[in-house]
């Protein structure tokens, strides 16, 4: 009673025009023909897309210089900041003559995302040092298996030819986080 | 020799045709389905989806064919053969149009006008009830024959209210014929014109959409199969083409009877001011056919419309519907028609 929304349950008698049934046939058409002029609220997904925001945060991707070698350490901060650890990573050391491969010494040689994991969160975008890893504004696309989701090197890393643009989510804040000092050694 | 050939033409038309409509009621369905709920619904074959009874069609026809060890393999097939084939036969008396004139040649577009006509109509549909009781009392399986009995009961049941109301219509028209309960209801302001049946027979025509309703197995009264309860109801145990054809010829029963509706309550072929155009015989005759199409899709469209508007109902206030309101209704239809008729014949004032 107090949030003066209960109801009593009556069994009052029908009345004729109840009974007959046909009045509330006939509002209940009228309300269906009157969706059939609406219009819905679909949207027809691979040829529109709904509209997303800026600091959208979709598919990772693993980033390299501009000389296009890695840059990902395999240090593991990403792995520890992770809140429903979905990465994991193996480091290994880099050879001799790998030097346009790897930026420094030691590098990830394998490093997966488990994309049922992960909640989007960014965390570790935030957290790596090197800035290696950011979010996309890509969906991560459907696949038939669990196995399938489990993304390694091959998936995130971005190829040298078609570098993925991670720009459009560094939104003014975003960028201005990133300049503090104890960023600076990515120059 | 050319009357079979002509017979023979016409029985292929229209044999194509109830075919044509019912594979695109079941789209229509889902379109209107998804209209109806503010969804688009299929449009992924074909531009805006119309390739999609082709592609159900074609499912149907390569799913694995199961039929159960414990079934009666004979009755099992029969079941479906008898739904289609019962379907299919009462198309055969609707006029789809009044004559086509060539020369000397007359040419009917009714397959046959059979002096009994809307008895033959009854007989068939009744047959109808055997397709779903063979095919779920021969699945040996409890959800199957349940809905069978139900379907079969429900038919039944209504098939009383339906006759009843009809004998009205019988009695205002003086015949049995659909032919000529058409060519009664032609219009037009010059001479002599007739309304639509609907206006001396409302009450008989909605005690009638309610009975084809219900023996259509639609919504509301789509208790034979309803989901919920009884898996698939007569056709849980059915797959492949066979459940095809219990699901096609449901769409096709929807077809015929919009059909029935529109000639024995709506005119037919018949539109408003037909015999004041000063178009030519032929002409009129063609228009026709097209305004009965476009009357019968409007009824199927009803039949869509309502099953996306009300849930079904309960199994005992289907049966206190039928028994205790709509075959007293339709007595006393019968009775208030006849005085009226009586009064009208022997001029009796007050």
């Amino acid at each position: 009673m107090l949030t003066n929304r209960s109801k009593l349950v009556s069994n009052k008698k029908m009345t004729f025009a109840e009974k007959i049934y046909l009045p509330a046939l006939l509002s209940g058409v009228v309300i269906t023909i009157r969706h059939l002029f609406k219009k819905g609220a679909t949207v027809r997904y691979p040829e529109t897309k709904r509209p997303i925001a800026e600091i959208w945060r979709g598919q990772h991707v693993l980033k390299r210089d501009d000389k296009g070698a890695e840059r990902c350490t395999a240090c593991g901060l990403c792995a520890v900041a992770c809140p429903a650890e979905a990465i994991t990573m193996t480091a290994a050391e880099r050879k001799k003559g790998e030097e346009n491969l790897y930026r420094e010494e030691k590098y990830a040689a394998t490093y997966e995302i488990n994309m049922l994991r992960c909640i989007f969160c960014g965390l570790c975008e935030e957290a790596c040092p090197k800035e290696a890893i950011f979010l996309t504004d890509r969906i991560v696309s459907t696949d038939y298996g669990r196995g399938e989701f489990i993304y390694g090197k091959d998936k995130l890393v971005e190829k040298v030819d078609e570098r993925i643009d991670v720009s459009v989510r560094q939104t003014q804040n975003v960028l201005e986080f990133k300049q503090q000092k104890r960023l600076s050694h990515n120059k | 020799m050319d009357f079979i050939m002509y017979k023979l033409i016409l029985v292929g038309v229209v044999f194509g045709v109830t075919l044509f409509v019912a594979a695109y009621s079941t789209y229509a369905e889902r379109k209107v389905a998804a209209f109806l709920q503010d969804r688009i619904g299929p449009d992924r074959a074909g531009p805006f989806g119309i390739l999609q009874p082709l592609a159900d069609g074609l499912k149907f026809i390569y799913k694995e064919e199961i039929i159960p060890v414990v079934s009666n393999r004979f009755l099992f097939v029969l079941g479906p053969c008898i739904a289609m084939m019962t379907a299919m036969m009462a198309g055969v008396l609707i006029p789809w149009g009044d004559t086509l004139v060539f020369g000397d040649n007359v040419y009917a577009l009714q397959i046959a006008d059979l002096n009994v006509g809307i008895l033959y109509v009854f007989g068939v549909v009744s047959i109808g009830v055997y397709g779903i009781m063979i095919g779920g009392w021969a699945s040996n399986n409890k959800f199957s024959l349940l809905g069978a009995i139900r379907a079969s009961a429900q038919m039944i049941s209504y098939e009383i209210a339906m006759g009843l109301s009809i004998i009205a219509l019988v009695l205002v028209t003086g015949t049995l014929s659909l032919g000529e309960i058409s060519a009664q209801q032609t219009g037009g302001v010059g001479g002599e014109w007739h309304f639509w049946n609907v206006v001396y027979q409302p009450l008989g025509f909605l005690i009638f959409i309610i009975c084809a309703f219900a023996e259509c197995n639609r919504t509301p009264f789509d208790l034979p199969e309803c989901e919920t309860e009884l898996i698939g109801g007569y056709h849980t145990e059915y797959s492949s083409m066979k459940l095809g054809f219990y699901l096609f010829a449901e769409y096709i029963n929807m077809f015929v009877s919009a059909a029935v509706i529109s000639t024995l309550y709506f005119g037919g072929y018949n539109f408003p001011f037909m015999n004041d155009l000063g178009l030519d015989h032929n002409t009129i005759s063609i228009i026709g056919v097209l305004v009965l199409i476009s009357k019968v899709c409007f009824f199927i469209f009803f039949f869509m419309w309502i099953r996306w508007t009300i849930p079904r109902f309960r199994y005992d206030q289907l049966m206190n519907l039928g028994w205790k309101v709509l075959i007293p209704l339709s007595i006393f239809n019968i009775f208030i028609t006849g005085l009226v008729i009586l009064i009208k014949n022997n001029n009796w004032t007050w």
